[in-house]
């Protein structure tokens, strides 16, 4: 088994009631279908509103899916009631866009890394707040910090923290949702870093949920392209950016904006 | 023929209510010529946004110009009377902000909106000035500009939002756009469509654009020159191809070095590891002497401590304020 998650035939229909009372369906998502490999990263590209967020709920159980199935980790994880989800969730966890508004931010640093524990009721004090401690070392927060209350970092910085809550639990797939969308380039490079060395560390598998192919094809083993809520194409990363085979692919490529790598031109003295 | 717009040695300031001064843009110096477009590439918190809103002195109470000259045709909009500098903002020089939805207001027709804008700059009876709006939506709909007209803000796109506020923009007949992260909140696909339309302005009206970004990658192929901010500092200015593909100036070197190759990169280099500036962008306030990226910079010099490297030209077009030139 070495697929960590499958998700297979996926819809998602959501009524929409017009003026007049009148029931309208929007088709959110339509038979979507794929796999995530263990501690790989799928990228999810697609324009606004092409449904990649919806479909990140429906993993996370966050929404019910209309029909199909999403298998986590061997276990078919969309019939199961709330009492079982308590069990599943914890694996499954996501990072959002703005730290800012994903963090609450009175809280301390210790204190937002240790309350996904307290809910699902593990450890001892003493223990949520050594795992808090390890966390916030591991993501490349300084332990003078710890703390500081959330508001007081910087923007990467908090990101670094909405990505320690999300490891507290010890999850298996990381649903990274715009997670380096609103940083600055200089960030963004940190914190991608800070991915890739937790992939390899943790074993961690990601579904990287970006409208910037540029970084998606930077971070992902295979990448995912969706348009009005299919999956249109899918592909390893580099057979798909060098020969797309749909024409929504072929527009994202074209409409990336490119720098090419910066030269090293010798100094000019 | 003297340039469009000259910008010298502006300083800005936010004032605590403790009166504790965070200096924001020091010494700030450049110039856009007529048809230009000047992309001004900076981080969170360089100073990307006072520079948009100092040049129109629209800061808000608690910042203080302390020092500099902004002259826009051959007048200084700094010593300007507030009557003289209205019938400047939007008519001559305006404003793109960020977030288009937040700079419509909900509850008006677009065609409204625009229209209001017209009139606060020129009189024209109710016809002409209906027939204007059109005019002016047309160049961004050539299609539906009669339905955008008609429509709320609330019935638009993000993209189509932001064609609209580029319409009230050019209304009348700007020479200079100031432009702040336009196309920020953009998918690519919408965002490749708004800075096309900033080139086919640019060309039909000779339209000169400063186009504030923290991307370099959308400078690639729409800027004529770019001006790299740096905690309130020019760290370089130059044609966009040189600063770029060869950029001279440690920390441009180092940001450039941090974004992925993404699409062109090789198989070798997906899931690498980046180049990164060390540490966080330093709080100028507790800036003391020396150079303001002495503490992040890998090419770091005893001198960088004790005083700040003034510009140095490169070549004739290409200055970088860095002791490695001189200075």
């Amino acid at each position: 088994m070495d697929r960590l998650l499958m998700v297979e035939r996926l819809a998602k229909r959501y009524e929409r009631t017009g003026v007049l009372g009148a029931k309208k369906e929007v088709m959110a998502l339509e038979d979507v279908s794929f796999s995530i490999g263990r501690a790989l990263t799928l990228a999810l590209v697609g324009e606004s509103g092409s449904g990649k967020s919806t479909l990140a709920l429906c993993i996370a159980c966050l929404e019910r899916p209309t029909s199909g199935r999403v298998v986590f980790d061997g276990k078919e994880i969309t019939t199961l009631d709330e009492k079982q989800l308590r069990e599943v969730r914890p694996q499954i966890q996501l990072v959002f866009q703005d730290p800012a508004r994903s963090l609450n931010p009175r809280f301390s640093a210790i204190e937002l890394v240790s309350e996904p524990l307290i809910v699902q009721g593990r450890l001892n004090k003493r223990e949520r707040e050594d795992r808090a401690r390890d966390l916030l070392r591991k993501v490349g927060i300084p332990q003078e910090k710890a703390s500081q209350k959330a508001d007081e970092f910087s923007g990467g910085q908090r990101q670094r923290l909405a990505i320690a809550r999300a490891l507290s639990l010890e999850p298996k797939l990381l649903i990274l949702d715009e997670a380096l969308s609103a940083l600055d380039c200089s960030v963004q490079a940190q914190i991608a870093n800070l991915l890739l060395e937790l992939q390899a560390s943790l074993g961690l598998t990601y579904l990287f949920i970006s409208h910037d192919l540029g970084m998606a094809a930077h971070l992902a083993d295979e990448i995912a392209v969706m348009e009005q809520g299919k999956v249109v194409e899918l592909g390893a990363a580099d057979n798909l950016l060098r020969a797309p085979g749909q024409e929504a692919t072929r527009r994202l490529i074209a409409a990336t904006p490119r720098l090419g790598a910066a030269d090293d031109l010798p100094r000019v003295v | 023929m003297a340039p469009l717009l000259q910008v010298q040695d502006l300083h800005v300031a936010y004032i605590s209510r403790a009166g504790k001064e965070s200096p924001a843009l020091e010494g700030v110096s450049f110039e856009v010529r007529t048809g230009e477009t000047l992309g001004v590439l900076g981080e969170s918190g360089c100073g990307k946004t006072t520079l948009a809103v100092a040049l129109l002195r629209l800061l808000p109470g608690n910042a203080e110009i302390q020092k500099g000259v902004v002259r826009f045709e051959g007048q200084d909009l700094l010593q300007a009377k507030p009557r003289a500098l209205e019938r400047i903002r939007g008519a001559r020089l305006a404003l793109i902000f960020q977030e288009p939805s937040l700079a419509l207001h909900p509850a008006i027709r677009i065609g409204e909106q625009v229209s209001d804008v017209l009139a606060a700059h020129e009189r024209n009876g109710r016809g002409e000035l209906r027939r204007k709006t059109l005019q002016v939506l047309r160049e961004v709909f050539p299609a539906d500009a009669a339905r955008i007209a008609e429509s709320y803000p609330h019935q638009l796109s993000g993209g189509q939002q932001q064609r609209v506020l580029i319409a009230m923009a050019i209304a009348c007949g700007p020479s200079l756009i100031v432009a702040d992260e336009p196309t920020a909140s953009l998918d690519p696909t919408t965002q490749k469509d708004i800075l096309e339309i900033f080139r086919t302005l640019r060309e039909k009206f000779n339209l000169s654009v400063i186009l504030i970004t923290h991307n370099p990658a959308l400078l690639a192929g729409l800027a004529d020159r770019v001006l790299v901010l740096y905690a309130g500092k020019v760290a370089e200015i130059g044609p966009t191809e040189q600063v770029l593909k060869f950029p001279q100036h440690p920390y441009t070197r180092a940001l450039m070095q941090s974004v992925p190759a993404g699409i062109d990169e090789s198989t070798k280099g997906r899931k690498s590891r980046l180049p990164v500036i060390p540490g966080e962008a330093p709080n100028l306030a507790a800036q003391e002497s020396g150079c303001r990226f002495e503490s992040r910079c890998p090419d770091r010099m005893d001198q960088c401590r004790q005083r700040e490297p003034a510009a140095v030209a490169v070549n004739e077009t290409h200055a970088v304020s860095c002791f490695k030139f001189g200075g």
